[in-house]
This record gives C-alpha cells, structure tokens and sequence, in this order.
C-alpha cells in the first residue's frame, strides 16, 4: 500500500472542501439574494443570510413574471424549455436509432456514403451555421414554434454512432435465433434490440435533455413571440434593461429555477449521467 | 467490420434512415452549402443585385483590424479558459482518487455545475461580481482595485474567462478522475517502494500517464470555449465594453443582426467551420492514437 499521512489526507478533504465551495458559492448566492428585497440589494446593501421573501419571490416569478415589459410567467418559459428539450432528446434518440438499425442490420446502395452524410454533421454546431438555418426555417414558417425550436437540433451524428456501435457488439446469434422463430426486421427490432439498447437509451436521454434544455442562441434567434421564449432566452431579457429597473430578487430565483431540472437528472441518475457523457465523447 | 447476419429488404432501410437524412439534409447541409456560396458573392447595397468575387469577402475580413483582434482575442480566451479549469480540475480530481471517505459525495457536489447553461453561468457571476452592488466587488474594492468591468476591457475579459472556467470545471473533474482511476495501483506502489515521494510520483508517474486524459480534454475545452461561451458572453457583457469580449461566434451573431454584409458574415461562418472541423480532426487523430496504443 502506498501510505497516506494524516496531515496528507487532511489536506485533501480540505482542498476537496474548499473547491466545493468555490464551485458552490455563486449558486449560494443567488438562493440568498432571491429571498430579499431588491431594493437592498440594488443599494448594494445585499446580506449574505437569506432574508424573508422567499414565498413572494418565488410566487412572482412563477406565475406572473417581472414588472417590466416583457412579463411572462417563467412557468411559462419552463413549459417551453421542458417541451423543446423532450423533443429533442426523444427525437435524436428515436431516428438515430432506426438509422442506426438501418445501417447494421441491412446491405443497401449507397449505405456509407449515408453513414458518411450523417457523421460528418458532427463537424457543423448550429453556432457556425445559425443565419442560413434560420432563413430556411423562416421560409418553412417554423418561427416562433416548437417544431422550429427542435428540428435543426434533431440530427445527431453522435447518438447514431452510439447505437451502431452498440449495435455492432450484440451477438448475432440473437438474430438468427429470433429468424428461426420466424420474426421479421420489425419484431427483432422491437422484442429483441430496443429492450438490449435501454441503458443507452436511458444515459442518452439524460445528456440529451440537459443538452436540450440549456440550448440558448437557437431559440434566442427564431423566438419572438413571449409565450414562445424559453426560460433561458426569458433570464436573458429579464436584465437588458437598465440595470436600476433589474429584479434582481426574480432573476436570481429565475436562474434557479433553470438550473434546477438539469442539476437534478445529473444528480440523481448520476450513473447514467457519466455513463452517458463518456459515451457520448467516443 | 461488418455484420455477417443481416435483413434482406430493398426499401425498408431507406426508409428507415430517411427521417435522419431529410433533417440532416434540410437543416445542416442546406444552410452549409448556402453559407459556402454566399461566402463568395458580393451584394450591392440595395440588395438588388449580386456578383461573384471568388475570395474578396474572406480577404476584406483578414484585411479588417477587428476581426484580427477577433481572432487573436478567441484564442487568447479559450487557451486561458482551458489552462485555468483544467488546472484547478485536476488538483480537485487527484484529491478526491485518494481513498478518502465521502469521495462519492465529493464527486456528487463537484459535478452538477455541468447542467448549469451558460445563460445561467452569466447572470450568476454577473451578479457576484457587478461593480455597484455585487457582493464580491465589494471586497474587490476594500482591497483596493478598482474594479468595474462594465467600463474595464480587461476586467471584463477576466470576468467572461472566470466563469466559463467554472462551468467547465465539473467536465474536466470527472474525465480526469476516470484517467486517475484507470491507472494501475501497482505502478504507483512501485515508484513509492523506489521511494519516490506524493509529488514526485504525481509529476514523474501519474502525469505522463495522464496526458492523453490532458490532451483529450485540451481539445474539448478549446472547442467549448469557441462555441459555448455565447451564452455567458451574451448575458455578461454582449461583447463589450468596446469590443474587448466578442468572439468569433459573437461576431458572426452580431454581424447577423445588424443585417449588413451578407458575404462577409457567410465568409466568417465558413471560416468557423473550417476551424471546427481541424479541432475535430485532431481530435480524431488522437482517438485512433489511442485505440492502437
């Protein structure tokens, strides 16, 4: 065994605490500052201990929005963020794998040459393609829908890869045996290889949902309409006025409340969560 | 490779992989290919007519200062963004390999950072650190420094690489703790019995193992900080003040809006792609590197 002193051990809790807190106090403070007034903390008087008006806050935020122009509730926006980010995720997932299944299981003209259209799209984040994309889904008429919100986002050259790949490591006894017992592409496919891919469905989904969910310069260009914002364009809009009108209290509580789906999947499926994120880097 | 045991069927893969391709098709390589060939047309200034002019729109961006300044500054942002959270990643990492107890807790309240949107990342360190009343300025200025990084160039900067540093920090944490854990103990003992002390071994033996872990995440992070600092960058400083927080991606967004020149923002897009495109073949490259280790 390699020894480890005490003090050695010591240290390591203490830097492991203090880097949690590092990592922690932002958040901190904003759970603090979302339960105060905003006109101490626009004085710059802001205390560090959480104050009285959490119950208000929260009530405001959620159902009514902030004062200024743009009030919207941010259940609204949240409503928004959790439709677009299911879309997504279950739509990458779903036509990733029957691409995927299409490309393993079958021998067709022209099989590489899609396999190869696909992955080279793993090269092109909408960041470097956001105005022509934005035009055709202008001339589709996809503005200001959720449709337009998560079809660009939809083809994922990263989870079909995934499923090939898992797919290329099941035996293919499976099938042959599933062929005897006279099951045609669509009974393998449904009895036999969805229930093998679940935990790669099941750790997929999660990135994908947080990856979703936190998508900001996409539906910043191609939502106008308020209802339509999601919670992350929604914070955005809730500080662009001068910064004496900012409710701080709201945008604090805002902040939290988009944080708070994505920070508890990674919390609580934290198993499929790695297991996903290192899949998903190849 | 290849599966020996397959479907017989004519059209039922195209119809399988046809969803995919349409999407594939319709919303990446469409807008690409519209990106590529406006790149090389010049519009007049009514919009009413346009002409070809091969590489005029790329040679008026490298010949224009704030694109260079662009350039340089991206790099600038991403390489002290990577080195900062990588660092600080790695010493919380190795700390928390060490059979210490309570390590899943410590991985558990070190990595949910990850789930926060950059957005999100913006508006909490904008608060913290705002000159008039956020509470770490305070201290800022009982030390002494004048801080303001609505006015400071330089402190904005700071500020736009602290917190993309942070987000990352989560990332970065739990690929190294996974390259920590698969190295062999038995290595590590060796150098210890050859007594080697805690820093040595780390520097001689852990580090050199741990560096396709470093290069691996050195590409990551720069590609993070080239496309998904928009969000931070976007609710902390829109760029400024001046220009001295926009990056390429922020350029092309700003460059959009305003409605300008269409060829030389298609120009920048291509651009961008190319880049894209090196990061991840280099990426690539090391990934077969590893395979055939």
């Amino acid at each position: 065994m390699v020894e480890e002193e005490g003090f050695q051990r010591y240290l390591a809790h203490a830097i492991l605490w203090i880097g949690i807190a590092i990592v922690a106090f932002p958040v901190y403070l904003a759970i603090v500052a979302s339960t105060q007034d905003n006109a101490v903390i626009a004085n710059g008087q802001m205390s560090l201990l959480p104050g009285g008006h959490f119950l208000e806050t929260y009530y405001q935020t959620l159902f009514v929005g902030t004062s200024g122009s743009t009030r919207e509730p941010v259940l609204n926006m949240m409503l928004n963020s959790l439709v677009m980010a299911l879309l997504i995720a279950v739509g990458k997932i779903a036509i990733s794998i029957i691409s995927a299944y299409a490309i393993v299981y079958f021998r067709f003209p022209f099989r590489m040459a899609i396999f190869w259209i696909i992955f080279i799209t793993l090269m092109l984040p909408v960041e470097v393609r956001i105005y022509p994309t934005y035009k055709i889904v202008a001339d589709l008429h996809l503005l200001d829908s959720y449709a337009g919100l998560s079809l660009p986002l939809i083809a994922s050259a990263t989870a079909t890869l995934l499923f090939r790949q898992f797919f290329m490591t099941v035996p293919d006894e499976l099938l042959e045996a599933s062929r005897i017992d006279g099951a045609g592409p669509f009974r393998f496919f449904w009895d036999t290889l969805l229930p093998l891919s679940r935990t790669n469905m099941a750790a997929l989904f999660v990135i994908l949902f947080i990856l979703g969910w936190n998508q900001y310069l996409w539906p910043l260009l191609i939502t106008t309409r308020d209802d339509m914002q999601t919670i992350q364009v929604g914070i955005r809009k809730m500080i662009t006025t001068t910064d004496a009108l900012t409710e701080w209290p709201v945008v604090m509580a805002t902040a939290l409340l988009a944080m708070l789906p994505p920070v508890f999947v990674v919390v609580v499926m934290q198993k499929l969560f790695v297991r996903g994120l290192v899949e998903t880097e190849k | 490779m290849q599966k020996q045991a397959i479907f017989q069927s004519k059209l039922l893969p195209y119809a399988l992989v046809a969803p995919q391709l349409a999407i594939v098709l319709i919303f990446f390589y469409w807008p690409a290919a519209q990106a590529v060939i406006q790149s090389f047309l010049l519009q007049d200034a009514f919009g009413l007519s346009t002409s070809f002019v091969w590489f005029e729109n790329y040679l008026e961006l490298f010949k224009e200062p704030a694109y260079f300044a662009a350039i340089i500054r991206t790099f600038a942002f991403s390489f002290a963004i990577a080195v900062s959270s990588l660092s600080f990643a790695l010493l919380l990492a190795v700390m928390a390999d060490k059979p210490l107890r309570g390590s899943t807790l410590y991985r558990t309240l070190l990595i949910w950072p990850y789930a926060v949107a950059p957005p999100v990342v913006g508006v909490l360190w904008v608060f913290m650190l705002h000159p008039s009343l956020g509470v770490l300025s305070r201290y800022l200025r009982a030390m002494g420094v004048d801080w303001n990084p609505l006015l400071d160039g330089d402190q904005a900067a700071a500020l736009i690489i602290l917190a993309a540093a942070w987000k990352q920090i989560s990332y970065n944490f739990l690929f190294f703790l996974a390259g920590l854990q698969s190295i062999p103990k038995s290595v590590i003992e060796a150098a210890a019995i050859d007594g080697a002390r805690p820093m040595r071994r780390f520097w001689t033996v852990i580090f050199p193992l741990l560096s396709p872990t470093i290069f691996f995440l050195l590409v990551i992070n720069i590609v993070y900080a080239f496309f998904d600092t928009f969000g931070i960058i976007d609710t902390m400083t829109r760029g400024g003040p001046g220009k001295a927080t926009e990056t390429l991606v922020y350029k092309v967004y700003t460059d959009g809006l305003l409605g300008g020149n269409l060829g030389s923002s298609a120009a920048q897009s291509v651009i961008l792609m190319v880049i894209v495109v090196v990061l991840t073949g280099i990426q690539f490259r090391f990934v077969e590197r590893k395979v055939t280790y």
